[in-house]
């Protein structure tokens, strides 16, 4: 690959590994994505398991959610974070030996992943189902990727870091930690794959969403704020807004997100001061959150008008709208009062896609979009029509999801807590059940249509990586909107 | 929680609200951004400009952190610090299941005082006993509670613990552990096959004559006890009627024979913790009402 790629390599930067990535966000999103579709066709038809056990939701399931996290999100970052910390450091990386080895040693884990959890390999515990020697694998990958990315920042020929590269780092810091801590267990024996965790009943639990939402708040939030803090000023070649902004808002992003995971774990055995801890730092995490929304938006002032001809841009914009709407939104959940019709619903799988889809997809893909051109040394995309019609899918797609799972989160909480006047139940769970079908329809429906987008994307890709074809006339500004 | 941790958990999150409203004001730049300059880094082209935080966004902070305060006095939540308003979960859980006593248990003891027999001709009784099954008991014997294979139907007359109230009563408060024996490796393949065709006689299916009659001999040694002489079974011991083509398990000869062969058993959860006496009442009332009505 290196020989017949020579042509694009740049001189100074190591833009192998983050091309290698790229392409494998592009690949992952498809395969993760049409996974999801899957399941929530299940959902909806139950019969489409087909009897077989490594069919079935309870293992795809988890498959579909490491997918498009670590796989799809995953490789976004890696790629994102190696070609900004570069372009940012003006350094090449430290050592292409080692950044080839995150790249083939995550793969492995993600291969690692796609077989273990159709075969009900799993320690059970939600976004950190890879049993013990894929989390030792994990562990070895990260703390070499950790060295490549620290290491470049350490030589930077810049006084000071750019703001994208310490969400990036607070990314990779947060994560080695909650995956450490939440993994540790005891093996059986070393030639099985089961382990017991060492933690146990509501201690387990709370270590388990402690881990779990910061996999949102590190994973999918700082180092996709990272990737925001680079891309958008780029593509729209405006400055950031705000650098005191930024200062405010990454410190209280990190200090407060670490405590919110007990609002996973409302009104349960969890004892009510963690419970309180929880919910109110949960709430005060609203502005820190918006910090980085205004500070993506508001570099715009002055480029709004950009927005008409430049697809790619709306796929920025519209992430960071999206990204604006689900820390509105989660916050919220998190009142008890609010919890207590919303929780164990549909609406906190509508809530996670919201963040998954219109936030961590959209800006991964219109960053995705600007880095494939220069990585292939193209001038532009193959085809700007066809972004378009990705973002277009893209959006109606969320929007489709998400409507889907507040219609129905809503209408199991209050199912469920509706009585008779003598104090029955007025509902039982399964027709509660048949009650959200229709929703499950819609949503499948809305996965399938953002899913069309990514293969798409891949015909994009494909075509704008050819040397032999010539990338399409952009199209005019009328055409384009 | 001992001391040490209540002060470890006060202080920990002291350090935290007042570092982030520190943050917040020592970054607060109030002019204008008449002259907003740009901060003078410059990375890959891209630069920073030194706006002051948006008015809105930093006041909607500062709300947040001081509602934030207000519940932590007001709410346990610093350690061992109860809250002003002692407020517990386990509390507002009491409160609100005695309200729905106080509310309903009136009504469900004027049924508790009456038989089973009269109050499951009252359309309010089954209606409530209905939505009762459906919450506790639909899930395996079918929202129709017409059961499944597995759990018996609960709307014909054959009942395998007793159909009067006493018996159903029995069945829901304390559950059912059914135990039909393994006998394959004690009657052996030809007394399984054997056995098997005797029962398809009892009701009066086709059979092989000379294997029935030597499952006759086996069935009045090893099966008499529980399924009785005649075959119709003992309510008393939960062992089935084997004469009436109702089959728990599956009636095909090979779903027969598995049942001898591997013996079965059956369970029936105890309810009496879950549900209080007068809804297992209303609920016996409900179930013994389902087989007489036509």
């Amino acid at each position: 690959m290196s020989e017949l790629n020579s042509a694009l390599e740049h001189p100074v930067y190591n833009y192998k590994v983050v091309r290698q990535f790229t392409v494998m966000t592009v690949v992952w999103g498809i395969v993760g994505m049409l996974v999801g579709v899957l399941i929530a066709a299940q959902l909806a038809w139950p019969a489409l398991n087909f009897d077989l056990p490594w069919l079935s939701f309870g293992r795809l399931r988890p498959l579909h959610t490491n997918a498009v996290i670590f796989a799809f999100g995953g490789s976004a970052l890696f790629a994102t974070s190696f070609y900004v910390v570069q372009r940012t450091c003006q350094v090449r990386l430290i050592s292409d030996k080692l950044a080839s080895i995150t790249f083939w040693g995550w793969q492995l884990v993600i291969v690692s992943a796609a077989i273990t959890l159709p075969l009900g390999i799993t320690s059970s515990k939600e976004y950190a189902e890879l049993q013990w020697p894929i989390d030792i694998l994990i562990t070895v990958i990260w703390v070499i990727y950790a060295i490549v990315f620290f290491g470049t920042i350490a030589k930077r020929k810049t006084d000071h870091i750019y703001v994208a590269n310490w969400f990036y780092g607070a990314f990779i810091i947060a994560v080695a930690i909650l995956h450490i801590i939440n993994s540790l267990a005891m093996p059986i024996a070393f030639n099985s794959f089961q382990a017991y965790s060492i933690y146990a009943g509501t201690v387990d639990a709370m270590v388990q969403w402690w881990y779990g939402h910061n996999a949102v708040g590190f994973f999918l939030t700082a180092g996709f704020l990272g990737m925001m803090y680079y891309f958008v000023p780029k593509q729209a070649e405006r400055p950031v807004y705000s650098y005191r902004l930024s200062i405010v808002h990454f410190w209280a992003l990190v200090a407060v997100y670490i405590w919110a995971g007990p609002h996973h774990l409302h009104y349960t055995a969890l004892p009510d001061w963690a419970q309180s801890l929880g919910m109110v730092m949960s709430l005060i995490l609203l502005a820190p959150s918006w910090g980085g929304m205004i500070n993506g938006m508001m570099t715009l002032s002055g480029a709004w008008h950009k927005l008409r001809s430049d697809p790619i841009l709306r796929f920025l914009v519209v992430s960071l709208s999206f990204y604006g709407m689900s820390t509105f939104e989660g916050p919220m959940m998190s009142i008890k009062t609010v919890n207590s019709l919303s929780h164990y619903t549909d609406w906190t799988i509508g809530h996670v896609h919201s963040g998954a889809l219109g936030w961590v997809a959209m800006i991964s893909i219109g960053a995705m979009y600007h880095l494939i051109p220069i990585l292939f040394g193209r001038e532009r995309m193959y085809s700007i029509s066809l972004i378009n019609a990705h973002f277009w899918m893209s959006t109606i797609g969320t929007v489709l999801y998400i409507t889907s799972m507040w219609v129905n989160g809503i209408l199991q909480g209050l199912m469920w807590r509706a009585y008779n006047q003598d104090g029955t139940l007025t509902y039982s769970f399964v027709e509660s059940v048949s009650a959200s079908y229709p929703g499950y329809v819609v949503r499948v429906i809305g996965g399938a249509i953002f899913f069309s987008g990514m293969l798409l994307m891949a015909y994009n890709l494909y075509m704008t990586s050819r040397k032999d074809v010539e990338p399409l006339a952009a199209p005019t500004l009328a055409s384009a909107v | 929680m001992a001391s040490f941790w209540s002060y470890w958990i006060i202080i920990l999150t002291t350090v935290t609200i007042v570092g982030i409203t520190w943050i917040l004001f020592a970054n607060r730049k109030r002019d204008s951004r008449a002259d907003v300059k740009t901060t003078g880094h410059e990375y890959d082209g891209i630069e920073e400009l030194d706006n002051p935080l948006p008015a809105w966004w930093f006041y909607m902070f500062v709300i947040t952190i001081v509602w934030g305060i207000g519940y932590l006095i007001v709410y346990p939540g610093m350690g061992n610090f109860a809250g002003v308003i002692g407020w517990t979960q386990i509390g507002q859980y009491d409160r609100e299941v005695a309200s729905a006593e106080t509310k309903y248990r009136d009504m469900r003891d004027r049924y508790l005082a009456l038989p089973v027999e009269e109050i499951a001709a009252d359309p309010a009784v089954r209606k409530m006993g209905m939505r009762m099954f459906a919450n506790n008991c639909a899930q395996c014997h079918g929202a129709d509670a017409k059961g499944r294979y597995g759990f018996p139907n609960l709307t014909d007359d054959d009942w395998i613990y007793g159909g009067d109230p006493a018996a159903i009563k029995t069945t829901i408060e304390n559950g059912r552990q059914a135990a039909m024996p393994a006998w394959g490796s004690i009657i052996g393949d030809k007394g399984v096959t054997d056995v098997t065709q005797y029962v398809l006689s009892l009701n009066g299916r086709d059979t092989n004559p000379a294997e029935a009659t030597a499952g006759e001999t086996v069935y009045q040694t090893y099966c008499v006890a529980c399924h009785g002489a005649d075959g119709h079974g003992n309510v008393a011991m939960g062992a089935p009627n084997l004469t009436n083509g109702v089959w728990l398990y599956g009636g095909s000869q090979e779903q027969i024979a598995q049942t001898v062969r591997a013996g079965r058993n059956g369970v029936m959860p105890a309810f009496k913790d879950t549900l209080s006496e007068d809804k297992i009442h209303i609920l016996t009332a409900y179930v013994y009402s389902l087989d007489k009505q036509q």
